[in-house]
């Protein structure tokens, strides 16, 4: 839980999203919050994770002190190998994410639209931006998921009817998390999957800024174990 | 002195002397690591104009080290006349880029793309295929105005190839014919700006091999794409990466 008691804590996203992660799926990363889904404690499953500069089958952080300055993950952190990691150039690593070979990426976003339209390389009237690999994940990967906060510092609902910014992609969001709940985009609209502890159906409401499909019960965000 | 042996230089300023102005040079690397920065150092040196400059971003991550040469320098020193990145921000808020003064200002001009874009146009010019289509950036601004095709019932833009004048790159291992190792995600731009370019030039770590003393199957990027090599000497002569411990943050 976070700082003020209520609501989910970013690693306790980035664990509900990783819960969804199935046995034997390739999983692409973005930086910044999406990082913590590697913390997840995936039991038996097998989860390989991608990173764009060519490195599949990356571990944990590396100890401090251990470092190898050969190798880093996406965001530059230095990583450990896995026993199953493989070493490609960047095509490869862009190939693999343009064939459709990654079973989910999880980024950032700066807005997501009740249409799965999804906005986070650049904010309103910025010069230049950061494309990255966010481009080709999102048009590629078979899910896209997608955890931020539920509103920007000046209060903005960040889920929204349609992007008003520059999109990164259209269409391909499946699932959200934010500090207050799980939403899912299906064909009907955005919908309020399950919600975070001691927030209420009607403060989620107040501070989204599209339509909610909210069924009768909205169950609490599952947590680990 | 045989074909390959011309290819060792003893200088970084030797291997970049003849860069031309207007030249297009992909510097290789990912968040330093990689990344030709004895290179920059040495085409700051030298002075070129008008550069159209190719790479990931225009700055390296936190282990280059402080003071150490970058694309800024280029910038800063009036070389560049466009840059072709997948990523112009900041990765910290607080961090202050040359590139975006001097790109605010409309000194010099930027095009942004996908890095899987990037990566496929390098590998393109490399191969031989003039243009191709990706799903990347569709319904994006990037693709308002460009041509688009239908296959399959999925929407792909036209994307073509970027050849490179020079590649400016850093490896781990080298024989003396130009045969290269590279070390873990050492390896990620390096390869495809190797094939894209008319001349490579490598900053190589450890001392340069004999011929054959790497065995081929373990060879990365084969000789016939690189051109000129340079050892890098042990610093402080050399830039070489800090290591994370060693930096406060």
């Amino acid at each position: 839980m976070s700082e003020r008691g209520k609501g989910l804590s970013r690693q306790e996203m980035c664990d509900r999203l990783a819960m969804e992660f199935e046995d034997g799926w390739i999983v692409n990363l973005g930086i910044g919050i999406p990082t913590l889904c590697s913390n997840f404690d995936f039991g038996e499953n097998e989860i390989t994770f991608h990173a764009e500069n060519g490195v599949i089958g990356y571990g944990p952080l590396t100890a401090a002190g251990e470092e190898d300055l050969h190798l880093v993950n996406a965001g530059g952190q230095h990583v450990t190998l896995t026993k199953r990691a493989a070493i490609v150039d960047h095509a490869d690593s862009f190939g693999i994410i343009r064939a459709g070979r990654i079973d989910v990426t999880v980024l950032g976003a700066y807005e997501v639209a009740e249409n799965g339209d999804f906005a986070n390389w650049k904010m309103a009237g910025q010069k230049g931006g950061g494309i990255g690999g966010a481009m080709d994940l999102a048009s590629c990967a078979k899910h896209v998921f997608i955890a931020m906060e539920h509103q920007t510092r000046s209060g903005r609902p960040r889920l929204v009817e349609r992007c008003a910014i520059p999109v990164t992609a259209r269409g391909v969001v499946d699932l959200v998390v934010t500090d207050l709940g799980l939403f899912a985009i299906t064909p009907q609209g955005m919908m309020l999957k399950e919600i975070a502890p001691g927030v209420g159906v009607e403060e989620v409401t107040a501070k989204t800024g599209c339509r909610l499909l909210i069924p009768r019960e909205v169950p609490p965000v599952k947590r680990v174990g | 002195m045989n074909a390959h042996g011309k290819k060792i230089f003893e200088s970084f300023d030797d291997a970049v002397r003849d860069v031309e102005d207007g030249a297009t040079i992909g510097f290789g690397g990912f968040a330093v690591v990689g990344m030709p920065i004895n290179l920059y150092a040495a085409l700051s040196r030298q002075g070129a104009k008008n550069l159209t400059c190719v790479s990931n971003t225009t700055r390296g991550g936190f282990t280059l080290p402080e003071g150490a040469p970058d694309m800024g320098w280029l910038i800063s020193g009036g070389q560049v006349k466009k840059v072709i990145v997948s990523f112009t921000a900041p990765t910290r808020a607080s961090q202050k880029l040359v590139f975006t003064e001097y790109y605010e200002k409309g000194l010099i001009e930027a095009e942004l793309l996908p890095q899987g874009t990037l990566a496929e146009r390098l590998r393109a010019a490399g191969c031989g295929i003039p243009a191709f289509y990706t799903p990347a950036a569709v319904g994006t601004e990037l693709a308002e105005g460009r041509e688009t095709r239908v296959f399959n019932g999925r929407e792909y833009l036209l994307e073509t190839a970027l050849p490179l004048d020079y590649a400016f790159i850093r490896a781990y291992q080298a024989d003396e014919f130009g045969n290269l190792r590279f070390r873990l995600s050492q390896r990620n731009f390096n390869p495809l700006m190797a094939m894209a370019a008319r001349v490579t030039i490598v900053e190589v770590e450890e001392e340069l091999l004999p011929v054959g003393a790497i065995p081929a199957d373990e060879v990365h990027t084969p000789g016939i794409f690189v051109q000129r090599l340079v050892k890098i000497p042990p610093p402080p002569a050399g830039w070489w990466p800090q290591h994370p411990g060693s930096i406060a943050r």
